[in-house]
This record gives structure tokens, sequence and C-alpha cells, in this order.
């Protein structure tokens, strides 16, 4: 678990998923493939802190979206980012 | 004082004008003697916490601003480590991963917390009421323009916005840009300049002549 499975700069998908416990996933961005901006720490679980400890600790990233993917209406600028902290098991690889 | 409760660690909970009566707060309270009662922490361990939560306040941030703008080595230290450099100067925020995002002439920052209102409490104290607003946390991550242009914040398509949502376990600290005409400021000087908005991001230029002398 400590190596991560995804690499700076790679295109990630963020799950959709209609969970009914706690998680740190806003609905805006389920569903959006976005860039890994930065790799972060290993943290407790949402999901799992509810009823426990957090375990198993996961890998935390940074992922950064385009603001034109996001909104279909987005009006600014199309280099606006918007950039938010996902957990390794809410990703999988994109093309 | 209220005598609805005796016994030591009560003297910890400070009511404000009325007595808790809704349901939640009457939890929270009940959570709050088993807690202590149970001994996860003592009463004087909370005290603590609540005096350094008080004592935490945007000047922290400003101060930081300040030394990133006289010390590059700082700066890099900073913007690439944030949780490991504040602590050289007294602040710490572990496990927490500190992250401060610089504005250039190219791009501005704005931080947000869609879910809740994290905020990193324990370095710039209490966080503004709008901050934690639904307005605030629905409108700034779908039309920050819009949301910026509200606090006096206009930006040309030649600036990229980005804006960072605090979902998880990293807290944000904008780095402002620092003012024309403070060549020769000592980093005094320069973090009087420095306000909160600006650490969030609500505000780009910052007024070197609102310091009172």
């Amino acid at each position: 678990m400590s190596e991560p499975r995804f690499a700076l700069g790679q295109r990630v998908r963020i799950a959709a998923r209609d969970v009914a416990v706690h998680h740190r996933v806003p609905a805006y961005a389920q569903g959006h493939v976005g860039t890994v901006e930065r790799i972060c720490g290993l943290y407790g679980q949402p999901e799992t802190y509810i009823h426990g400890d957090g375990q198993p600790f996961t890998r935390l990233y940074r992922i950064s979206l385009a603001q034109t993917d996001l909104w279909p209406d987005y009006s600014g600028s199309s280099r606006d980012r918007l950039d938010i902290e996902i957990f390794e098991h809410w990703l999988e690889a994109s093309s | 004082m209220s005598d609805h409760h005796d016994h030591d660690h009560a003297r910890t909970f400070q009511p404000d004008h009325t007595e808790p009566t809704s349901d939640a707060a009457l939890l929270g309270l009940a959570l709050r003697e088993l807690l202590i009662s149970d001994g996860h922490y003592t009463a004087q361990e909370e005290l603590r916490m609540m005096d350094a939560m008080q004592k935490a306040s945007p000047h922290n941030g400003a101060l930081l601003a300040a030394r990133a703008w006289t010390d590059p080595d700082f700066k890099h230290r900073l913007l690439n480590d944030g949780a490991n450099a504040i602590k050289e100067m007294g602040f710490n925020l572990l496990p927490i991963e500190f992250t401060v995002h610089e504005n250039t002439d190219s791009t501005h920052n704005v931080i947000v917390c869609t879910l809740c209102s994290c905020y990193p409490r324990g370095l710039l104290g209490m966080s503004p009421a709008w901050y934690k607003s639904k307005n605030y946390r629905a409108r700034v991550v779908r039309e920050p323009r819009t949301v910026l242009k509200e606090f006096g914040v206009q930006l040309g398509n030649d600036v990229e916005v980005r804006v960072h949502d605090s979902t998880a376990e990293l807290r944000y600290m904008v780095l402002p840009q620092r003012p024309r005409g403070t060549e020769g400021w000592s980093a005094e000087q320069l973090a009087a300049v420095v306000t909160r908005d600006a650490l969030i991001g609500t505000q780009r230029d910052l007024d070197i002549n609102a310091v009172a002398d």
C-alpha cells in the first residue's frame, strides 16, 4: 500500500459511486478525468473512520481538473483549473 | 457562573448567552463529558487546545508571507514542504500537509472546502463566516471569476485561476504577490500589509497604504 499506484502527471478518472457512507468525494468531481498534480501521504479512509480507525491507510492525491471539463457552461479561461484531494481507491487509470 | 455542573472538568465549558437546548448541542456536551471521564483527554488539555486555537490568527500567515518575500530559500521550502517549513517559524500543523500556493502575474489561487469548512485553523485562527457559507462553497468552484469579482478581484483571461478544494487531509494558504513599492521594507513592515482574505485568495492586490504607522 505504500507505493503510489499512480504517477505524477498521469491521467486518472475519479470514480462515480453512490455509497451510503461518509466519504470525501464531492458529486461535482465524480466521473471526471484529471491529472495527478501531487502525490500526498497515507491517511485513514473517511469511509472506515466511521466505525474504526480508518484502516487501511490509503494514498491521497491531488487531482487537477480543467474547469471547462467540469462545467459545460464554464465562462472563464480554458486554462482555469480546480485541484482536489482524492484517495487512491476512488481513482482509476484513464487514457 | 453556571451552577449546573460543579465537578472540575465542567469548568472548561463556557456557556454563551443561553444554555444548550438542541439535541445536537446536548449530545455534544454529553460526548465531551464521557471522553473526559473515560480518560481520552483531560479538561486541562482541552483548555490548552482552546487557548492555542484562540491565539492563532491571520497574522501568523502574514509572517510566513513576509518571510517568503524576503528569504528566497525559505520561500522555496514553504512552497515545496509547507508543513515542515512553518516549523522553522514556530508553527506546527503536522500531521496535516500544509500546502502553500503562490500567486504570480499569470496565476491566481483561491481556497475553498466545498464539503464542510476545512481551514488551517491552528495557524490562521477561525475562518470567516462567508468561508463556511453554502453560497461561497458552492459557487467558488463553478464560477470562481464571478465570486472573485464580488470580492473586488477582477481577473483578465491572461490570469489562470486555480481553485483548491480542501476535501481531505491537506490545508492550504495562498502566498500573495509582494506589493510594488515595498522595496527595502522589513519583514515586519511587510507582514502588516497581508490580510486574511489575501491568504485565502479572495483578495489579490495588497494595499501598502493600509498600514498604520
